[in-house]
């Protein structure tokens, strides 16, 4: 595919190495020439230097041939005009913009063919929040991920003692909670992944991935270890775009209490939010941590644009005594190296992101992407098209599927009905949303017998990025049905 | 000192627009003939006279108004009009001197109510109609004072309501806007009067009456054409039906405003004010009635919470009505009654006291005190209807507060100097500052402010211009920096 990336900056880039990696052509637009050039040290892309919310540079850059732009400068306004454009001027079928202004989001109708003509918003602050909130409701979870409108979730947990299941044979989890249909996707033990049996057994500080009925979410974690006390105070450190829209999300469920260094923000913060306590003040200040009882905090978040100052403010957060610090980090090198220190979760908004954005990119019918354990391994939700003759997985038992080693069918969904696929975390998705009928909706667990019917969204988990095409290849329908 | 003339220009005017309203009760006099027909006839000509002189005279000095010399006028305007309004009443009633007869027309035009007559019933009706009408028209200035004036003049903190108020109101000179938004309160203000004036007379009360009523209802008045104030009637309906008017006049005129070109109640929820003042209202006469009824003051509920709902109604809203002798009630009950008087009416009503959104940021100022003693660090801004106040704003409100609470003292000083006990002489104090009306002891519901000397007497109607006037617009005129160029 034809890929014009307008952006080299965090999303930008990191989108340009996932997607160079599928093999597509790719081309990056950026106003400054030493971000392109380091790129293209690293990936065999093409660079052009420009403003790209000009007709010029998107025409040096070849959006005519572009099958796809991605916009995701820094500026929404810039995003806007470039996606108008690439559909007045070159008549690019796919767009997608990045926009980080809640005020543009409100607005729905910005985004139509006969506006802006943004075929897909996303907004990385949304996404973002969106994971956390969902970490503060199950706080024993590594990463809760949504598929199928939010009926199925993928939970990565981390076994411990104390959980019935840990020493067991995986097998018994059934017969531990013989009501709940679950399925353990992956094992991953000292950061090599295990691919689950039934006699695997599961042992402490294993990263355990399970799907599972949202609703039945607790109980699969209970048999993994045992269940902290639902998250009651909150700090947040940062009070930027991404700790403004948590505060938001979360003050009417949680105390949360934001620390800003900026006066001026805390002002703006404090007229914003009506139930947050926003304090003024640095989050590595151990003083100030300290009188806001720091160790009574059931979830500590940095969020702050500063790497460092995360991570810092993070650790601290935890050696005081908060009980679960989550941390910010752009720099995917940091985010390996705070993994398995004090840090309970790292996160990389760009990762987070990317998984939205490659959504959209992939061939096939994707309805959702997440990237896992740092971009290493991939969920992936897809709908199966034709019939038993086009389809190489329509009519089929799952045990009959050839799918490479390392990827498993996880669930099954049926009855779902999506007209465009959207990933989570955009505002043009809310929209979609209302349309998606959950009315008839059935999650079937996948088992080795389970069969696939025309357009059932599969949820599958894959060990292995590389895999992804195949999986991919085997979900297209045969040209010949066409 | 031109802007002294430029000011008694208008002033002029209004002077001989004011001499005009009084035709309306020299009519009802002719009509009726109840021989205070000559008394109107000379009030008239005085009135409209001196105008006329003082506007001819100082044509030469005409000009457009500035927002300085808005204080002046409005100053002039609810001192020098009482000082005309009270010519019928001095003449008809010779016994009447002047300071108690200035009382009256200052009581009347302020819309405070608290008299200096007795023998009410007695009086001729177009005496009684005159008294109705200067708390009307009092009211219509009051809500353009309060909506348009005073904001533009910033005073005690009232820009806030700015932004409550239809229409930008950033210019500098007085009369486009105000004339315009005025006209826009004046209809809300005159509609609400016709439909009480059908209320009450649906009620059970004759014409004459349900006018007279009307008029110091919606102005928050409290004067009535009957000693017994509306024990008169001993009429549950009519008591719901004031109980109810008092309550739509006690909230922000701007506010109906809005509904009534919305065509959606969504204002009153929107308005910082209007539901506290509801809730509070309601709150109060619920408990007190328990408690006149626990006491034993009644026997059975229901009336308990008849005369607590309508007594406690009619004071908390500055009306001063009574349909029972309350100063007999327990005294926590009347001093409870005189401080809702203080703080319950909303902006831009023709209530009086501190009104109720100076105390609402008062109230958040205390939270957000108690939250930075706890979190050092907070940032915790005071919030109305979800926008920040600003500290200027909360500022000016505190300062607004310390003069309210030092005025009170000080006249309640000056009127215990003067010979008067302490409980009458403090009810006096709030009742003329809050624009209340009635207090306790010797100007309790049952009697009147006659008892009282020349000297308490001009003290009183000090008091209530200053009230009135929200303390700052009247204190400013006697500062030399406003004179000075």
């Amino acid at each position: 595919m034809n890929i014009l990336i307008l952006g080299a900056g965090q999303v930008g880039s990191s989108a340009a190495e996932s997607l160079v990696s599928e093999a597509n052509d790719i081309t990056i637009v950026d106003v400054v020439s030493e971000r392109l050039s380091s790129l293209q040290d690293r990936m065999d892309l093409r660079t052009v230097v420009g403003n790209a919310a000009h007709p010029s540079i998107l025409s040096q850059a070849g959006a005519e041939d572009a099958d796809l732009i991605l916009a995701v400068t820094a500026s929404d306004e810039t995003n806007l005009v470039a996606c108008k454009l690439a559909a007045t001027v070159f008549n690019t079928p796919t767009k997608i913009a990045r926009i980080h202004s809640a005020e543009y989001l409100a607005h729905p109708a910005i985004f139509t063919a006969e506006n802006f003509s943004v075929d897909f918003a996303i907004c990385p602050e949304q996404i973002v929040t969106e994971y956390i909130k969902k970490l503060m409701e199950f706080p024993e979870a590594l990463q809760v991920l949504d598929f199928a409108a939010g009926k199925v979730s993928l939970v990565a947990v981390r076994a411990f003692y104390g959980g019935p299941l840990v020493g067991q044979q995986l097998q018994e989890l059934r017969k531990h909670v013989p009501n709940v249909d679950t399925r353990v996707a992956a094992i991953f033990r000292k950061n090599r992944s295990i691919i689950p049996e039934g006699d695997t057994i599961i042992e402490a500080e294993d990263e355990v991935f399970f799907l599972a009925a949202t609703e039945d979410i607790r109980f699969v974690m209970r048999e993994l270890r045992r269940l902290d006390k639902p998250v009651k105070r909150v700090m947040i450190a940062g009070g930027g775009k991404i700790g403004r829209r948590l505060g938001k999300a979360s003050e009417n469920d949680y105390q949360v209490r934001i620390i800003e260094y900026n006066q001026k923000i805390c002002e703006e913060l404090s007229a914003d939010l009506h139930k947050t306590l926003v304090l003024h003040g640095d989050a590595t200040d151990e003083t100030l941590l300290e009188s806001e009882s720091i160790a009574e905090m059931d979830v500590f978040c940095s969020l702050t644009n500063d790497d460092e100052n995360n991570i810092m403010s993070s650790l601290l957060a935890k050696r005081m005594g908060a009980r679960k610090v989550v941390a910010l980090i752009n720099r995917s090198a940091y985010v390996d190296l705070m993994q398995s220190s004090g840090i309970d979760i790292a996160i990389s908004p760009a990762q987070v992101t990317i998984g939205s954005l490659l959504a959209y990119v992939r061939h096939g019918d994707v309805a959702a992407v997440h990237s896992l354990r740092r971009g290493a391994a991939e969920a992936i939700e897809l709908v199966a098209h034709g019939d038993t003759k086009s389809s190489k997985v329509v009519g089929r038992k799952v045990e009959e599927i050839k799918l490479p080693k390392g990827a498993t069918i996880g669930a099954i969904v049926r009855g779902l009905s999506v007209s465009r696929n959207m990933p989570s975390g955009t505002a043009v998705k809310e929209q979609a949303d209302h349309g998606t009928s959950t009315q008839g909706l059935q999650v079937i667990i996948a088992h080795h017998d389970t069969i696939i019917e025309s357009e059932d969204h599969v949820i599958l988990f894959v060990i292995n990025r590389k895999m992804i095409r195949q999986v991919e290849q085997l979900f297209q329908v045969n040209v010949g049905f066409l | 000192m031109s802007r002294f003339f430029a000011v008694a220009n208008v002033l002029g005017k209004m002077i001989l627009a004011f001499g005009f309203t009084m035709l309306v009760p020299l009519c009802l006099s002719l009509w009726t003939n109840d021989g205070a027909r000559s008394a109107f006839g000379e009030a008239i000509l005085v009135t409209t006279g001196a105008g006329f002189i003082l506007w001819l005279a100082t044509r030469r000095y005409r000009r457009e108004m500035q927002v300085r010399d808005g204080f002046l006028l409005v100053v002039l305007v609810w001192s020098v009009l009482p000082a005309f309004a009270m010519l019928p009443l001095l003449i008809y009633l010779p016994e009447l001197n002047l300071s108690m007869a200035y009382f009256e027309a200052v009581s009347g035009l302020t819309a405070t109510g608290g008299t200096v007559l007795t023998g009410l019933d007695t009086l001729p009706t177009s005496i009684n109609l005159w008294r109705g009408q200067m708390v009307w028209l009092g009211g219509m200035g009051l809500i353009v004072l309060a909506v348009a004036i005073l904001p533009l003049l910033g005073v005690g903190g009232r820009q806030i309501l700015k932004a409550e108020t239809p229409g930008p109101m950033k210019e500098n000179k007085l009369t486009p806007r105000i004339a315009e938004t005025a006209k826009g309160l004046w209809l809300v203000y005159v509609g609400l009067t016709f439909a009480c004036v059908i209320a009450y007379k649906l009620a059970g009360m004759h014409w004459f009456d349900a006018v007279m009523h009307a008029f110091t209802t919606l102005g928050l008045g409290g004067f009535s054409s009957h000693d017994a104030s509306y024990g008169y009637w001993n009429s549950p309906l009519i008591e719901v039906v004031a109980i109810i008017f008092m309550l739509i006049a006690g909230i922000n005129f701007a506010t109906h405003f809005l509904v009534w070109r919305a065509k959606s109640l969504f204002s009153y929820y929107r308005d910082p004010e209007a539901g506290l003042f509801v809730l509070v209202l309601l709150t109060s006469c619920l408990g007190l009635a328990c408690y006149l009824w626990f006491v034993g003051v009644y026997a059975d509920p229901i009336t308990a919470l008849r005369y607590a709902s309508f007594n406690i109604v009619s004071i908390a809203t500055t009306t001063g009505y009574s349909n029972t002798d309350y100063s007999l009630w327990p005294i926590f009950v009347p001093l409870l009654m005189l401080f809702l008087s203080g703080f319950c009416t909303c902006s831009g009503s023709t209530g009086g006291g501190i009104k109720m959104i100076r105390a609402r940021i008062l109230y958040q100022q205390v939270f957000r005190e108690m939250t930075t003693i706890m979190h050092p660090k907070a940032v915790s801004p005071v919030k109305l209807g979800g926008s920040v106040v600003s500290n200027k704003i909360i500022f000016a409100v505190l300062v607004f507060l310390f003069i309210y609470a030092t005025s009170i003292v000080m006249m309640s000083l000056v009127l215990t100097l003067s010979g008067l006990d302490i409980v009458t002489a403090f009810s006096a104090a709030v009742a003329c500052i809050n624009n209340l009306g009635p207090g306790l002891g010797q100007i309790g519901p049952a009697t009147t402010y006659a008892s009282l000397t020349d000297f308490q007497t001009w003290v009183c109607s000090f008091a209530m211009l200053l009230g009135r006037l929200e303390f700052f617009t009247l204190l400013v005129i006697f500062t030399p920096a406003f004179w000075r160029k």
